[in-house]
């Protein structure tokens, strides 16, 4: 017996046998409807706190990449100003030992200078002229009446001859004197001259280190503002990081350009060398070759770099002792050398070879070259030049690749906080929308059990009005 | 500590050095010259394809060149045969060296009455299978129509496994101008042979085109 036969229970009419079952389930629905409302809000109630929990959650994790991402975009800013602060500091060293080393040397040349001045103007000062306690004995004696006494008369001429005799000698020595003064005062003036500029240069020493000390008075204001965790040191160095991650990120794109444009100069060469039809997965065994060639090149750049302590991507050797460091320096310098060598003589084979291949092409196509010969030697040396300075060009990729690695730090928590800041909306959203699903739910099920629960409100209603009307009857 | 260090990696370093990948990369090319008949006459237009497989082909592969125009295919119709250095500059020597090889071939050889294809196709499969190439190509400069001394029996089951059979230069017979079904006929009897032997088959008439012989 089939189940439609079985559903079926008004022999000869499906359609009264299905109203009958339409009946019999309203009825049942109608029954089960308080059970089966709280199963829905229970289980909406489920999905809802379920995606409000997962929606705290995911919250909670991107505040906590929130705080993590401000530690250590306020490490890497310290380290950073610290950085400057210190450079500044061994600007501030060499200016001092240039130019203030030579203190005490520069205070006994001008306290020389100054003695010497000294000297020159004692000797310069004016000697008074010779006291005149005589004047008064040649005015008694030129008061005395000569009374027409001619021996008088030639006393008194004498005198006067001597006294004016004395007059001009003593004008001329006092002359002599001030012209030996002056010659004096002159000699002074380059003395004065040379002091005068000692004076300026050490006056822009001092000006040099006041402007210096005013740069690290501003990056430890900076430095203060980082180390109080303030939210505007931490706005700015976001800011700061994400214009660092797109330039580095551009530089790095350039020098991408370069390394592939040496990975072409070299790969055909390096077929010579390895094997031309040798693999090493799928990739040629040259390709494999001259790709290492880069980038071991790339690793000496990034450790010359290092040992220069230009960058600090491994501390290991930025801790190294200056000897260590500078033998380091020494031999990644003679590696680049070596490599730079071997890659412009690679850069030559290659220009053989692509003439080997051009000359093997045009005899087996039967062609006789024709034209004007291009000098051959200008791509020739312009290759081997490239191929000799690629290696030391790419070693700077360690400047760009130092910032792109720490920026990206920020801007991977950037786009990590903003992900999960979208996942707790989605579940929020998830969250509510299961809840208002649930009441839709509750609403759908009245809406076909509308018959009973249609009657149930009618009988309702007139049990609420039936003590109203009694009320009435008694009160008439 | 340290020493240890350094052995593991001299030993991970030849590891990697000393295991290479066992798949082969390199090309195989087998060219059956049919020079019986009117064929002769296409000799410069073989030629001018074997130039362009030369120019084509890389260090470390293989190039075989033979005529199929003994009553049975052997030894001594292969005209040359090459696998090309791995250094770039000794295959080019090479490659000079059988450029001359098929010059001096096509400027003396002679007409016959004989085609034997069947028997330069599976002369090809064994040298393509020996020399290890990586894509086999068996390249048939004829017209399909076998030329067998009487009594020799060549309608049988060949085994082309993992070959690429190209056609090339199929030029229609006299006979064939009369009823061309008798060309059709022949390109689908060896398309079914290949097929069925488990190679790949492809005619390629346009010569003008020979970047499709390595297409596909």
């Amino acid at each position: 017996m089939s189940l439609t036969k079985l559903l079926i229970i008004w022999p000869g009419s499906p359609i009264i046998s299905m109203l009958i079952w339409i009946v019999v389930m309203v009825v049942l629905l109608y029954l089960a409807r308080t059970p089966a409302h709280r199963a829905i809000y229970s289980l909406a109630r489920v999905f809802h706190n379920g995606f409000r929990l997962m929606s705290r959650s995911v919250m909670l994790a991107e505040q906590k990449l929130v705080q993590r991402n401000k530690e250590v975009l306020l490490s890497a800013g310290i380290e950073s100003v610290e950085r400057l602060i210190e450079r500044e500091f061994h600007r501030v060293n060499s200016v001092v030992k240039r130019d203030l080393s030579g203190y005490p040397t520069l205070h006994r040349a001008l306290s020389d200078q100054a003695t010497k001045i000294d000297e020159d103007y004692r000797e310069s000062s004016e000697t008074p002229p010779p006291p005149p306690a005589w004047v008064s004995a040649v005015e008694a004696v030129a008061n005395i009446p000569s009374q027409g006494d001619g021996t008088v008369a030639n006393i008194l001429s004498e005198i006067q001859k001597t006294s004016v005799g004395q007059y001009k000698s003593t004008m001329e020595e006092y002359r002599k004197s001030v012209g030996e003064r002056h010659n004096l005062l002159k000699k002074m003036m380059p003395y004065w001259r040379r002091m005068a500029q000692t004076l300026e240069q050490v006056g822009k020493t001092i000006t040099g280190l006041h402007e210096r000390a005013n740069v690290i008075d501003n990056r430890m204001a900076e430095y203060e503002g980082i180390r109080d965790k303030t939210d505007k040191a931490a706005r700015m160095l976001t800011a700061s990081s994400l214009t660092q991650f797109f330039i580095s990120g551009f530089v790095l794109l350039i020098a991408i350009g370069g390394a592939v444009i040496n990975f072409n100069l070299i790969a055909l060469p390096m077929s010579e060398m390895v094997g031309g039809g040798s693999y090493i997965g799928s990739f040629k065994t040259a390709n494999v070759a001259a790709m290492v060639i880069i980038l071991v090149e790339v690793a000496m750049g990034l450790y010359l770099m290092e040992s220069l302590r230009i960058t600090r991507l491994f501390p290991i050797i930025g801790h190294m002792d200056d000897k260590m460091r500078t033998r380091m320096i020494w031999i990644t310098f003679s590696i680049l050398l070596v490599l730079a060598s071997v890659e412009a003589a690679l850069a030559y084979m290659r220009d053989q070879i692509a003439a080997d291949i051009q000359a093997l092409r045009q005899s087996l196509a039967a062609v006789e070259a024709t034209g004007i010969a291009i000098n051959s030697w200008i791509p020739t040396v312009g290759q081997m030049v490239m191929g000799f300075v690629l290696p030391f060009a790419l070693t700077f990729v360690a400047i760009p690749l130092e910032s792109f690695v720490h920026s990206s730090r920020t801007v991977i928590g950037v786009a990590g906080t903003a992900v999960l800041r979208w996942l707790a909306f989605f579940f929020r959203l998830l969250g509510n929308v299961s809840r208002y699903l649930g009441e839709l739910m509750v609403n759908i099920y009245d809406l076909f059990i509308f018959p009973p629960l249609w009657v149930e409100n009618l009988i309702r209603d007139k049990r609420r009005h039936r003590p109203e009307i009694i009320v009435e009857e008694e009160a008439s | 500590m340290k020493k240890y260090l350094a052995l593991a990696l001299i030993i991970f370093s030849a590891f990697l050095w000393g295991c290479p990948n066992t798949t082969s990369y390199s090309r195989g090319v087998y060219m059956l010259l049919d020079t019986s008949g009117t064929y002769k006459k296409e000799l410069k237009r073989a030629e001018a394809i074997i130039s362009y497989l030369l120019g084509t082909l890389q260090p470390g592969d293989s190039l075989a060149v033979a005529r199929i125009d003994s009553g049975s295919f052997s030894e001594k119709d292969i005209v040359a045969k090459m696998t090309f250095d791995k250094r770039p500059s000794v295959a080019n020597q090479q490659k000079r060296l059988f450029k001359q090889k098929i010059d001096d071939f096509v400027r003396t050889a002679k007409g016959s009455a004989y085609t034997d294809i069947t028997g330069g196709v599976l002369q090809s499969v064994e040298f393509l299978n020996e020399a290890g190439a990586g894509q086999k190509y068996i390249l048939i400069f004829s017209d399909l129509k076998e030329d067998l001394v009487k009594g020799q029996v060549r309608d049988f089951p060949i085994q082309v496994d993992g070959c690429n059979v190209v056609a090339l230069n199929v030029t229609k017979l006299r006979s064939d101008n009369v009823d061309p079904r008798d060309y059709y006929q022949r390109v689908e009897e060896w398309r079914s042979r290949v097929e069925a032997g488990g190679g790949t088959w492809r005619v390629v008439n346009d010569l003008e085109r020979l970047e499709n012989i390595f297409q596909g």
